[in-house]
């Protein structure tokens, strides 16, 4: 339960009232600061130390942010304060991972290793692959070899195991890859928490339903283990739902912080070896506040709208994104091909070059910089002017293409005579006022 | 301390609203809780699932909507396969062929076509009406589509801020039809079409909202808090401006990004096109389906049948 200032303002000692060591006028001043989050209380000398605990603890953020280790890079999970994102960003992307099973035979693990790591590319400024390797074996057959086979992967791995003494060998194994250890049940939790701590691991929590698992983390938050991650792992699609949406309203709504942990899905569970299915999965735990998702298999299909998705799931929805000033060459575009301008909003990127690629005509897309705003809202604010754009082609444009052709978005058409002036040397052209009609446009333009 | 369940308050219900007629008319829409929160309220309809059909042929088809098509010979006869597909819960047939830069079909031939669609229909399934994006040859052909169709209470995607006067004055007050107000991922828009239709004397109960529409990836951020924000003013705050049922136009949005038709040729990495291109239509239509779409309109059979089979076991 989160603390009021005035049970704090209790909970601080009379023996130096209003002191103004902490750099507050008041002892109550200063309290009402810590409730609110604005301050830390461990700014007051002369609070006892096991109150200061009771106190951190409730002021502190309603969801945990926790650390991943994903081979030698570092990623967070958690750390949520909202349930929609145009309330505040979404802090902690999804991650992913796939799935390799003991019990397949080692040629179908190699070959589902092989076509896993094949999906690493770079979109838009950002590396997108699987994070994880989840290793799985319920009753413990095979554990150790095949965790030691996904820790040389270099990302984060999810061993999963309700079997004690595999857990223990396979986690010693790759103990320096920090595995998540995936498998704390109502029978084995003593066991496997203390394994976890001994590691400074993550431990997965099992239960079928909230009831459980909220029992379950009670009772792991009493062994003092708060290093958790929820598993939701139920092999039924509308309880799976339910658990992880309840967990994270449970937390933030209620502020209730014994569900105030990430989440893993099995999504693989739910699937049914359908990759139809596990794509709609994947989509719907993303948008709906799954922390990890662990899938059959990451191929391309599946990652790359589901990359797409996060990309932009995750963003400021305060701050545009912005694509990055530049010459994109569309279907294969070389230097003689006709020039398309427009501004850096990335939206206005996506769909134009879309059409343009759509087109199949060969042809260079210029990013001039409008400080990431549309092509009226740029205009309007002198952003995106013929002198702007002047400045960009003379500078970057002329040294790499011959072409002087150069289209002007429909929308600004007004700019068409100043440009030419600045731009004696090429041909400007006025196009389309709505993305739709490029594909004609410039299939007209190269007469094709 | 047992474990207590957050029980948020219903919030005011979503209209609804009817498409077709008869024992297979479809209700949008009813709802008082987020998609799927059937532990918070009972929720009145599932979404439902439409099948894009145009009415020439689709250029560059994959193989399994290629299939499906095969041997029909036009629009009508591509309008019942498409109503024969599972999952399918209302066809759209959408006339691409009317754009004055394209075809340019003529008002009177695109309303001779989807009345031939409606009759070899037969009710089966309800029919939603798309135009071609060009504001002013749409508010031409919905007019005459719309006195064809009159009874059959059909949609009609989209009345738009440029030609909403024309389409909500006849397909929506003349022929009594349904109609759809687009807005670009403009909240503000929303809201303004609607109450400027429903001062028209439209009834709110006859609209469907198109919010606007992208593919996952590319700005797709919009869409899905333009969905977000508009539940939430409907059912939080209670704002019946806002509160018509959405239809979310997806495959046209998802066939077109080069996820779903660059070639093998030039992605070897990439593996099938059909497969890349289900994916993509599914993900981004169940990601608009979770924020709270009652609709959405799809292309390939196998999208349909793991969107529905996703539906049903949430429902
Ligand atoms: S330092 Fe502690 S005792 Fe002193 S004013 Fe601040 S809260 Fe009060």
């Amino acid at each position: 339960m989160a603390l009021k200032g005035l049970d704090i303002f209790k909970l601080i000692p009379k023996t130096h009232s209003n002191c103004k060591e902490c750099g507050f006028p008041t002892c109550m001043a200063f309290s009402m600061k810590v409730a609110q989050g604005g301050a830390e209380i461990t700014k007051c000398p002369y609070v006892e130390a096991d109150v200061l605990e009771k106190i951190a603890e409730s002021t502190a953020p309603p969801m945990k942010s926790l650390a991943v280790k994903l081979g030698a890079d570092e990623g967070k999970i958690g750390g949520e304060t909202v349930l929609f994102r145009h309330e505040k960003t979404f802090v902690s992307k999804t991650l992913y991972a796939f799935t390799l099973n003991a019990s397949d035979s080692d040629e179908a693990i190699d070959a589902a290793i092989k076509q896993n790591v094949s999906v690493d590319y770079t979109r838009i400024g950002e590396r997108m692959y699987a994070e994880f390797a989840h290793v799985s074996s319920p009753d413990g057959t095979n554990l150790t070899p095949l965790a030691v086979k996904a820790a040389a992967l270099g990302r984060g791995v999810i061993v999963s195991t309700r079997n004690y003494d595999a857990a223990k060998s396979a986690v010693a194994a790759i103990a320096d890859s920090k595995p998540i250890l995936n498998g704390a049940d109502k029978d084995n939790f003593e066991q496997f928490s203390a394994l976890a701590t001994e590691h400074g691991i993550l431990l997965g929590v099992n239960a079928p339903n909230l009831e459980e698992m909220y029992e379950l983390v009670e009772k792991l938050e009493k062994l003092g283990n708060k290093n958790l991650v929820l598993t939701v792992d139920t092999g039924n699609i509308k309880t799976a739902y339910e658990m992880v949406v309840q967990i994270r309203r449970t937390a933030l709504m209620g502020g209730d912080r014994v569900f105030g942990y990430p989440t893993i899905v099995n999504v693989a569970g739910l699937t049914g070896g359908d990759p139809a299915l596990q794509s709609a999965l994947a989509s719907l735990f993303t948008v709906k506040y799954g922390s990890i998702l662990l899938l059959d298999k990451m191929d391309y299909a599946t990652a790359l709208p589901l990359y797409g998705l996060r990309q932009n799931l995750f963003t400021d929805p305060q701050k545009p994104m912005r694509q990055e000033v530049g010459i994109y060459p569309m279907n294969k575009g070389a230097e003689n091909d006709p020039c398309f301008v427009t501004v850096d909003f990335a939206l206005t990127y996506f769909v134009v070059s879309a059409e343009l690629e759509r087109s199949g005509v060969p042809l260079n897309l210029l990013i001039c910089d409008a400080g990431g705003y549309s092509v009226l809202t740029s205009w309007a604010a002198g952003k995106f002017s013929a002198s702007s754009i002047a400045k960009f082609v003379t500078e970057e444009v002329e040294s790499k293409i011959k072409s002087r052709t150069l289209v002007l978005p429909g929308k600004v058409a007004v700019l068409k005579g100043e440009l030419e002036a600045k731009l004696p040397d090429w041909k400007i052209l006025v196009g389309p006022n709505e993305a739709v009609a490029l594909v004609k446009y410039a299939r007209e333009l190269v007469g094709a | 301390m047992p474990f207590k369940k957050p029980a948020p308050k219903p919030g005011a219900a979503i209209n609804e609203v009817v498409l077709g007629t008869g024992e297979n008319a479809v209700k949008l829409g009813g709802e008082s809780v987020l998609p799927f929160y059937g532990f918070d309220a009972e929720i009145a309809n599932t979404t439902k699932i439409g099948i894009e059909v145009a009415d020439v042929e689709f250029e560059d088809a994959v193989p399994g909507i290629a299939v499906l098509y095969a041997g029909a010979t036009n629009a009508a006869e591509r309008v019942v396969r498409a109503a024969g597909v599972p999952g399918v819960d209302f066809v759209c047939l959408r006339f691409e062929s009317a754009d004055p830069s394209g075809a340019d079909t003529s008002a009177e031939d695109c309303a001779a076509v989807a009345k031939s669609a409606f009759d070899a229909l037969a009710g089966a399934k309800p029919l939603v009406i798309l135009g071609s994006k060009n504001n002013e040859k749409d508010a031409q052909i919905f007019d005459k589509i719309a006195a064809a169709l009159q009874g059959g209470n059909v949609l009609f995607v989209s009345a738009k801020e440029e030609n909403y006067k024309t389409v909500a004055a006849s397909a929506g007050l003349a022929y009594g039809q349904k109609i759809s107000p687009e807005s670009a991922v403009d909240i503000n828009l929303a809201k303004q079409l609607n109450v400027l239709i429903t001062q028209m004397g439209v009834d709110a109960k006859n609209l469907v909202m198109n919010v606007g529409s992208a593919a996952a990836g590319y700005g797709f951020e919009y869409v899905i808090s333009t969905i977000d924000r508009i539940k939430g003013a409907a059912m939080s705050q209670n704002d019946a401006t806002l509160s018509m049922p959405i239809f979310t136009p997806i495959s046209t949005e998802t066939w077109a990004v080069k996820e779903s038709t660059a070639s093998e040729a030039d992605m070897p990495d990439w593996g099938s096109v059909e497969d890349r291109g289900v994916s993509m239509e599914i993900q981004t239509a169940v990601a608009v389906i979770a924020s709270g779409s009652n609709a959405v309109m799809l292309r390939h059979p196998a999208s349909i049948a793991a969107v529905s089979k996703l539906v049903n076991a949430l429902a």
